[in-house]
């Protein structure tokens, strides 16, 4: 109206970036809780205090983090009719399915968030824990839903089409237990957890270097990085099992991963690399054999390559890209993860302390940062490489768009106002910190106000 | 009945859901906003802060729930409004961030000058946001949500006489749901002068809203005529009952009967919302959708009905346990994890 633009690259963007901070703070509200329960059973089962505030702070901050998550969550269910409501209305019958359930298990984590936070002062001790247990299981449940939303786009089942085009016959297990469900579940409550545990380890990490050593800070950092390097190596497993799949299920997918673009056996792994405008490789360490040899423990395995299918049905090459260097980052930072993970691992079992280096502790620093970049990676890979489909053989992403032209006008309020969202929850996270250190105890939402000076 | 209209109706008994408990919620916001400076009302946003402060996010989830449902049972009247309302939605959707995020922060912060800024971000939204949804109703009940995959004015489909009454008596009814429930708040934790405070605001904004929805039925008449027939015809016994339990809610709360009250309070509201289903029946967007047209295949109605009744057999309760809990008073001091200041009495605190 105003300024009327092509919407599709600006829905595209906004989905993609309210998603991409949306995700950020999901694994808090599934791991976090499960850390805060940790140190909370210990501290009613030891007694210890130093466990006890862990869990009281803890809590207070994911309050806050739990607030954004919500808000930024609503904004997808917005986004949803706002952005794709072609998509929504043809498929809304079978794809909306999941979020119903999702609705449910958010419903249970909120109200007993409320009910945990609140009831520090107001349940008995052994009730305060219990209260606890519905968070951490609606979050992994609410996970397992929304993913399977995900996974249906990716593997669409569960429904028919009649000859007007109209979604009939939807069986609602058929779409919950789609075929990428199981394997895009683990895959993502894995990272939660990866994730999860790093960030918060890396403020302990980072809190330690500066000096604070005492014991309420090596508790702190030692419950969430256990979480992270319980994670991590198994994420490899799971990542393992993950690429498999999709080597199975979504071969064109599969093709942008490792840069193929004709079909053959004995294809290389390549490290790096691009693909030029004609699909040739360029550049990059190329490993031979290797990328058939993972796939299908044989060399003579053969892995289609983009151009089994016709170009309007497959990434372009720019995008193929996109898909590859994201997979490359996912399995370097993923790796690296793990190594770090296995290091700790080691020396806690010989020593039954962290490693000494001043270098570990440097590494778990910037670890919450990586972690999140490998998941950022790796929803990239899912995402881009599903293009061009909205609905993977079903519908394009051009069919599915909204077609009204203001799009670029919400695309920059949504950014300008998440910048504002994001710098005002860490301003506000510090200053909760500082006045911790400082003696005092703020307050937190959902908790009962507090005497103040 | 049909799934289909068996459906509808669960629909509107979640947007009920949301209408009293997220309409409390967001006219707790209203009377934050006009509760003057940081001194004068400091009382009034403490009481505030403390009736809604555990429950505002859980009242929210209806929203959710509201959405989900409709996008799921009702795809295509769902793509219908959200391709003609793209502007009040979008509206809507950034004052629930700003609302949200507000709320939250602000409890947090440590100075005055942040609080407000905060604060005002969301007592702004909690006025913003009931508008937008109001005015998205009258668009729909007047008509201008085209079914059919294209997309109506998106200017006039939201501002004009029927948005801007129903914009105008979503705040309202909201202000008013809220200072009967902080008035009861008040009472109960022994807040004698918040009591007077919002029993007056609890009546004045009973007349505002009685008022608007006098006008608002002439308004109707000449913009919303299918819904008008209907709400004079079938809907006018829950008209009756939503004027009759306004007028007794007045007059209870004129003679501080406020628990009473509370209770035709929330049926007068929730009759409203019922007159307009009724009327509206059997279409979802009048008159172009039925919801039978509308409607899902009989697989996804099916699992929306489990998880209706799964919400039943587990939201329910839980929530019940949250607002005991709330009402409840703090552990006995010296019991393990029991601090000694947080035995406070709220409605003495926020300084
Ligand atoms: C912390 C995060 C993290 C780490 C360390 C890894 N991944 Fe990952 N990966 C994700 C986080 C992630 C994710 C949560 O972002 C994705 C996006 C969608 C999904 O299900 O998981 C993903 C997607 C994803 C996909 C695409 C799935 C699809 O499109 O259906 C594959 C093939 C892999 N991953 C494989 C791996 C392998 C082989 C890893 C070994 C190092 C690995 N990932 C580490
Ligand atoms: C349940 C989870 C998710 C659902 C249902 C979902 C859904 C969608 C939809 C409908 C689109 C637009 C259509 C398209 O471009 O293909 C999209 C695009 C996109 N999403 Fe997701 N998404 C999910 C998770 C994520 C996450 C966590 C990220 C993290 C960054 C992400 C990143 C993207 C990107 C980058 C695009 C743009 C792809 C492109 O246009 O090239 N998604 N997603
Ligand atoms: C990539 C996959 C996603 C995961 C793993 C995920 C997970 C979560 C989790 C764990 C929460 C709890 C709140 C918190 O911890 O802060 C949450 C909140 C929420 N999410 Fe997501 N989410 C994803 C994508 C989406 C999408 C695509 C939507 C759009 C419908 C969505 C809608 C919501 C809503 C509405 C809430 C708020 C619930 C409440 O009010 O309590 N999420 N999400």
């Amino acid at each position: 109206m105003i300024f009327a633009v092509d919407p599709l690259p600006w829905a595209r963007a906004q989905m993609a970036f309210t998603l991409g901070v949306h995700i950020i703070i999901v694994p808090l509200g599934v791991a976090w809780a499960f850390m805060i329960l940790v140190a909370e059973y210990k501290a009613n089962k030891h007694g210890d205090e130093d466990a006890r505030r862990l869990a009281r702070r803890w809590s207070k901050v994911l309050a806050v983090t739990f607030a954004v998550g919500a808000v930024t969550g609503t904004v997808l269910s917005f986004e949803f009719g706002l952005l794709w409501p072609r998509f929504m209305g043809k498929f809304g019958d079978a794809f909306g399915i999941p979020f119903a359930i999702e609705g449910l298990f958010f419903f249970v984590e909120a109200i007993f968030l409320a009910i945990y936070i609140y009831g520090w002062d107001r349940l008995s001790p052994r009730a305060h824990f219990w209260s606890g247990v519905p968070i951490v299981l609606s979050g992994i449940g609410g996970t397992a839903a929304v993913i399977s939303a995900n996974a249906w786009m990716n593997q669409p089942a569960g429904f028919k089409l009649n000859a007007a085009g109209k979604v009939v016959d939807v069986s609602p297990m058929g779409v919950i237990f789609n075929r990428a469900f199981p394997y895009e579940t683990a895959h993502m409550l894995v990272a939660a957890y990866l994730v999860g545990g790093f960030l918060v380890a890396s403020v302990y990490a980072v809190a330690m270097l500066r000096g604070r050593r005492d014991r309420y800070h090596r508790l702190g950092f030692l419950i969430a990085f256990s979480v992270a390097a319980v994670s991590a190596p198994l994420q490899i497993v799971v990542g393992d099992l993950t690429a498999r799949a999709v080597f199975r299920d979504d071969p064109v997918k599969f093709a942008a991963i490792e840069l193929v673009n004709k079909t053959g056996t004995n294809v290389p792994e390549i490290l790096g690399g691009y693909f030029d405008a004609d699909g040739n490789v360029r550049g990059g360490i190329k490993i031979p054999g290797a990328a058939s040899l993972m796939s299908g423990y044989s060399t003579d395995t053969e892995i289609k390559g983009l151009t089994s299918v016709p170009a309007r049905d497959r990434p372009t090459y720019a995008q193929a890209n996109i898909v590859h260097w994201a997979w490359d980052i996912m399995i370097g930072l993923g790796s690296a993860l793990a190594a770090l993970s296995v290091w700790f691992g080691f020396v806690w079992w010989r020593k039954r302390d962290l490693p000494k280096s001043p270098w570990f502790l440097r590494a778990a620093a910037i670890a919450g940062v990586a972690s999140v970049v490998a998941m950022e990676a790796g929803w990239i890979v899912t995402e881009v490489g599903r293009q061009p489909w909205i609905v993977r053989g079903f519908m394009r992403v051009e069919d599915g768009a909204t077609t009204d032209g203001n799009v670029w006008i919400t695309f920059v309020v949504v950014v300008a106002v998440y910048a504002a969202v994001a710098t005002a929850t860490i301003l506000v996270l510090r200053s909760m910190a500082r006045r911790w250190r400082a003696g005092e105890d703020p307050a937190g939402p959902y908790a009962p106000t507090p005497r103040s000076k | 009945m049909s799934g289909a209209e068996a459906m509808a109706v669960v629909l509107f008994g979640a947007v009920t859901a949301y209408a009293i408990f997220g309409g409390a919620d967001f006219g707790a916001g209203f009377w934050d906003l006009v509760a003057g400076g940081a001194e004068r009302g400091r009382r009034p946003r403490a009481l505030i802060e403390h009736a809604i402060g555990p429950v505002w996010e859980a009242n929210h989830v209806w929203l959710i729930f509201c959405l989900v449902v409709l996008w799921t049972a009702f795809a295509q009247t769902f793509a219908s409004i959200t391709l003609t309302m793209f502007v009040p939605l979008s509206i809507a959707a950034l004052g629930i961030v700003l609302r949200g995020s507000g709320f939250a922060f602000r409890k947090v912060v440590p100075t005055v000058a942040e609080q407000r800024v905060f604060g005002a971000a969301f007592a702004i939204s909690s006025v913003v946001v009931p508008y937008c949804f109001g005015a998205i109703v009258g668009g729909i009940v007047s008509g201008r949500v085209p079914a059919g995959g294209r997309a109506g004015d998106r200017v006039t489909s939201w501002i004009n006489g029927s948005s801007i009454v129903g914009g105008l008596l979503a705040v309202t009814v909201c202000a008013y749901l809220a200072a009967v429930f902080l008035t009861y708040d008040a009472q109960r934790t022994g807040a004698r002068d918040l009591v007077g405070y919002f029993r007056r605001r609890a009546i004045g904004a009973a007349i505002v809203a009685g008022a608007l929805a006098l006008i608002g039925y002439f308004v109707l008449a000449a913009d919303a005529k299918h819904l008008h027939e209907h709400l004079g015809g079938r809907g006018l016994p829950l008209v009756i009952l939503s004027t009759v339990c306004g007028l007794a809610a007045l007059v209870l709360l004129i003679r501080e009967s406020i628990r009473a009250a509370r209770a035709f309070a929330v049926v007068a509201v929730a009759a409203v919302v019922w007159g307009w289903g009724v009327a509206q029946w059997p279409y979802l967007l009048p008159t172009s959708m039925t919801i039978e047209r509308g409607a899902a295949p009989s697989g996804t109605l099916v699992a929306l009905f489990i998880v209706t009744g799964v919400a039943v057999l587990v939201i329910v309760p839980s929530l019940a346990l949250l607002y005991v809990l709330d009402q409840r008073n703090v552990l006995e001091p010296g019991q393990p994890g029991a601090p000694a200041d947080a035995r406070t009495p709220p409605t003495t605190t926020g300084n």
